[in-house]
């Protein structure tokens, strides 16, 4: 008998462990990065560091989107724009305020990175509601054009009362607070926080509504909410990976999340395969990968990184993992109560 | 006082009449019919009452309180389910999370709740799963409950349908055409099935079906709509031999 989204590897035994454990084994994996980052920091080369960081903040993007665009089935082209908005909140605050070092510091920074977060969150919900009349073509159309609307503020802004913003010559001279800890302790928890929420008995309305709206509804799931939320969620963690993303480059171009960043999650998004969480990480590490190594094909990297995406699509159009999860624990039969 | 009570409701689209002036009542633990030709503007009905589509004219009540013009999920969640002509299961969902999403109006956890398993959260997604297992095995098909619902077979597609319709504690269950493509046995099942949920469930049900056999056999009433117009109005075997709707169905008598 064939699995409910079936595993790539055979099914773990579902363990019956009680809540607070899982929480606190996943609190101690994040504790755990800390020692890793240093590690990392003192033998890992920095082209490679570098590279390494990329491919966290591309998974908090693509897993996010996948909630949006594979998990709803709600196709938005906008999500460099969240992106944007979460580098440029926390970007502007940074530069403008100067965090002290040690434990405080440390905190305030947690705090301004939740607090881009919620600010892109409420981005989301503003594009959220008046996109929600939209399906398909026209959602995908309408959610670029907010994107492009959110990075022609920014090139025309040159600041907001005392604070700089750059303007079309960007944002520059950020204090760069992001390191491994940082992006892969988001990682963690935007990746458990979408899986958990994905698959918890509340989120299947998000898949209900991907597989047909109108018997959702008619099922009594609250449509809009459920599509709201879906943007807002998506929107927060784009925002943690924006705060991120400016305090890891120290330097913010608005040209650079312009329509094509969108284009770069969608098809990590699509070429993990939609719907699949553990197929956008995939994806995020491949794509961020693969640009690199191909180099030594100088000149003629992005035509190889183009077509090897073609061919991909062409004999693999679900994606790497369909809908299917790397691994997911099998849940234990549930005996009805005669 | 009727459960639901439905009050000269009309709807046009543009010119086009496709209902006018259609009145109904239904109580607890009635078997309602609705029959007529296609087009007839049987499931236009349903879907008024649903709420998918707003009438132009007339008002649905359900327990004395006006449902008209509210959106689909409250109507729902007000009391009043469906099943569709052509099936609508979610189709990239297990047979058993179908059934989890029509438990979704009782959930009282947030998305926090999900993200931190908090007790609350896991107290529901158990109790839910629970439920959804009792109402499979109702409908047997509990054995292939951790299949995707698209892999089941036509006749238990349209049981999951009405399971997963009941899952909403509906006090009244719309059936657009339940016995369309079955086979004689799947229609004797069905029969069986729809008047032990009518006991079991404690509700009224309304039911589209093309079936003579099967609406003269189980149903307390009819009503036939042709062109949006109810035509006739009674118990089967009056229906059965009543002028206008055989006219209906056969054409004029040519003399």
């Amino acid at each position: 008998m064939s699995q409910t989204s079936p595993a790539i590897l055979p099914s773990l035994p579902h363990p019956r462990i009680p809540a607070w454990v899982f929480n606190l084994s996943i609190l101690l994996l994040i504790a755990a990065l800390y020692p890793v980052k240093s590690l990392l920091e003192s033998n890992l080369d920095p082209y490679f560091y570098q590279v390494l960081m990329l491919i966290g903040l591309h998974i908090i993007l693509a897993v996010s989107l996948n909630l949006i665009n594979g998990i709803t089935g709600q196709f938005s082209l906008g999500h460099a724009g969240f992106l944007a908005v979460g580098a440029y909140t926390a970007g502007i605050l940074l530069k403008h305020y100067h965090l002290p070092t040690g434990l405080t510091g440390s905190l305030l920074y947690l705090t301004t990175i939740l607090l881009a977060g919620l600010v892109t969150a409420f981005s989301g919900l503003l594009i959220g509601i008046p996109c929600l009349r939209l399906r398909g073509d026209y959602l995908a159309i309408a959610t670029l054009g907010f994107g492009e609307i959110i990075n022609i503020v920014i090139v025309n802004t040159d600041s907001i009362g005392p604070f700089d913003v750059g303007g079309s010559s960007g944002l520059h001279a950020i204090p760069i607070l992001a390191n491994f800890f940082w992006v892969f302790a988001a990682v963690v928890i935007c990746v458990v926080s979408v899986w958990r929420i994905a698959y918890s008995s509340k989120g299947k309305a998000f898949a209900a509504i991907r597989d047909d709206e109108i018997a959702a509804a008619a099922m009594g799931v609250n449509t809009t909410y459920y599509k709201v939320a879906a943007f807002a969620i998506g929107a927060f963690f784009a925002g943690v990976a924006g705060a991120l993303w400016a305090t890891w480059f120290g330097d913010l171009d608005p040209s650079s999340f312009g329509f094509m960043k969108s284009f770069d999650i969608v098809v990590m998004v699509v070429l993990g395969g939609s719907g699949s969480i553990t197929g956008s990480i995939l994806a995020a590490t491949i794509l961020t990968i693969l640009p690199e190594w191909l180099r030594f094909l100088s000149q003629y990297r992005l035509v190889i990184y183009s077509l090897m995406l073609i061919f991909m699509m062409l004999f693999r159009p679900q994606g790497l993992l369909g809908n299917r999860e790397f691994f997911r624990f099998k849940k234990p039969r549930v005996a009805s109560s005669k | 006082m009727s459960l639901l009570e439905i009050k000269n409701l009309s709807v046009n689209f543009g010119g086009l009449k496709a209902l006018s002036d259609f009145s109904l009542s239904l109580n607890q633990g009635d078997l309602i019919g609705l029959i007529g030709p296609n087009g007839a503007g049987k499931t236009t009905t349903f879907n008024i009452v649903t709420g998918v589509y707003r009438p132009t004219t007339g008002q649905v009540l359900l327990n004395n309180r006006s449902i008209s013009g509210r959106k689909p999920f409250r109507i729902n969640r007000l009391g009043i389910a469906r099943t569709f002509q052509n099936i609508r299961l979610f189709s990239e969902l297990s047979v058993l999370d179908n059934v989890i999403v029509g438990f979704n109006q009782s959930i009282g956890h947030s998305f926090l709740g999900a993200v931190l398993r908090s007790p609350k959260h896991t107290r529901e997604d158990r109790s839910h799963e629970r439920d959804a297992m009792d109402l499979l095995e109702t409908f047997g098909i509990a054995d292939r409950a951790h299949d995707l619902a698209t892999n089941l077979p036509y006749g238990s597609q349209r049981r999951l349908e009405i399971a997963r319709a009941l899952a909403t504690r509906p006090k009244v269950l719309l059936l657009d055409e339940p016995a369309a493509g079955m086979n004689p046995h799947e229609k004797q099942d069905l029969i069986r099935l729809i008047r032990f949920v009518r006991e079991k469930f404690q509700i009224g049900i309304w039911l589209i079906e093309h079936d003579m056999k099967l609406v003269m056999s189980i149903c307390d009433r009819i009503t036939v709509l042709d062109h949006g117009e109810t035509i006739a109005e009674g118990p089967p075997a009056q229906i059965q031999c009543h002028p206008k709707v055989i006219e209906a169905y056969l054409g004029e008598p040519t003399h």
